[in-house]
């Protein structure tokens, strides 16, 4: 069984307001150095596949089908043992 | 004049737009459920306003996926209406049956009431009671509206007469004040505001009643 991890980010450009929320309220905590923040998020789960490649494969289609939407996201697919 | 509204998981205004069916058309519509893929003939199909699963993932995103929905996009290409309204409308974004997606609120905060927007072109082909420049006032209630496409998308809608509805006041952030779209055979509508909950004067208007009457009216003429 290996473990896959998929990161979705929203596209440049598409406006951010939980990302511009989160800016607000470090720059209240002193944080005025964090600018353009992006919020994503982190889909994670086990696959049986035989190989990597072939995981990625897999999870590239369920990308594609379902995790993400491409109107609006971008995503990357990390597989490990 | 038949017609069915789908049922999803935590979908709240199917009964709502039943009423409204079922008073415009004079027939109890039929409820169908997301899980299953069987649907009579029926001339107008509406995707009702609701949170469907919770709203997880994205809005709209699982339900776009089940089972009904083939059935859904099945229709849609052989020229059945299809309404989505609201959750109705990110559904069918997320089902590519119509261009771009909603995210969340600009303003970050659900918002909720009456509001009024212009008629354009679509929506006055979609439903002739209504004319294109005139203003209607519907309510909304979602925290995902903001409607978004790449510029390419936009300008192709606002080039095709594709834009439905326009906020007099934009509530979401939406791009060019959209509230609703039309596809390009023009037999499918989203828009985030409910018609369905405008069909009563103890309800705050009738705007919504003219909606469906205009639209019901046309499809038995033709």
């Amino acid at each position: 069984m290996m473990k896959a991890k998929i990161e979705i980010t929203l596209k440049n450009g598409v406006l951010d307001p939980q990302g511009k929320a989160i800016e607000g309220a470090l720059s209240g905590l002193g944080f005025q150095e964090a600018s353009n923040v992006r919020q994503g998020k982190v889909i994670e789960f086990e696959i049986d596949a035989v190989d990597e490649a072939a995981a990625r494969d897999r999870a590239e289609e369920m990308c594609r089908k379902l995790l993400a939407n491409p109107v609006m996201e971008n995503y990357s697919i990390a597989i490990s043992a | 004049m038949k017609s069915a509204v789908i049922v999803f998981p935590a979908s709240n205004c199917d009964r709502d737009a039943a009423v409204a069916l079922r008073d415009a058309t004079g027939n109890q519509p039929v409820m169908a459920w997301h899980g299953d893929r069987d649907l009579p003939d029926v001339d107008l199909i509406v995707l009702p306003g609701g949170f469907s699963y919770g709203d997880y993932l994205r809005s709209g995103a699982m339900a776009a996926r089940s089972p009904m929905m083939e059935t859904v996009a099945d229709r849609a290409a052989k020229g059945v209406r299809v309404i989505g309204i609201c959750n109705g409308f990110q559904i069918l974004t997320e089902r590519g049956l119509l261009p771009g997606a909603l995210l969340r609120n600009a303003g970050l905060e659900f918002v909720c009431g009456p509001v009024a927007m212009r008629v354009e072109a679509a929506a006055a082909r979609f439903a002739p009671s209504l004319t294109a420049g005139e203003y209607v006032t519907f309510p909304i209630a979602h925290h995902d509206g903001n409607y978004t496409a790449e510029k390419d998308v936009l300008d192709r809608l606002e080039a095709e007469g594709r834009v439905a509805f326009r906020y007099v006041a934009n509530p979401n952030g939406s791009a060019n004040d959209i509230a609703g779209v039309v596809n390009e055979a023009g037999n499918v509508l989203g828009l985030m505001p409910h018609p369905e909950r405008a069909i009563s004067q103890v309800l705050g208007g009738v705007d919504g009643r003219r909606f469906f009457e205009g639209l019901v009216g046309a499809m038995a003429a033709a």
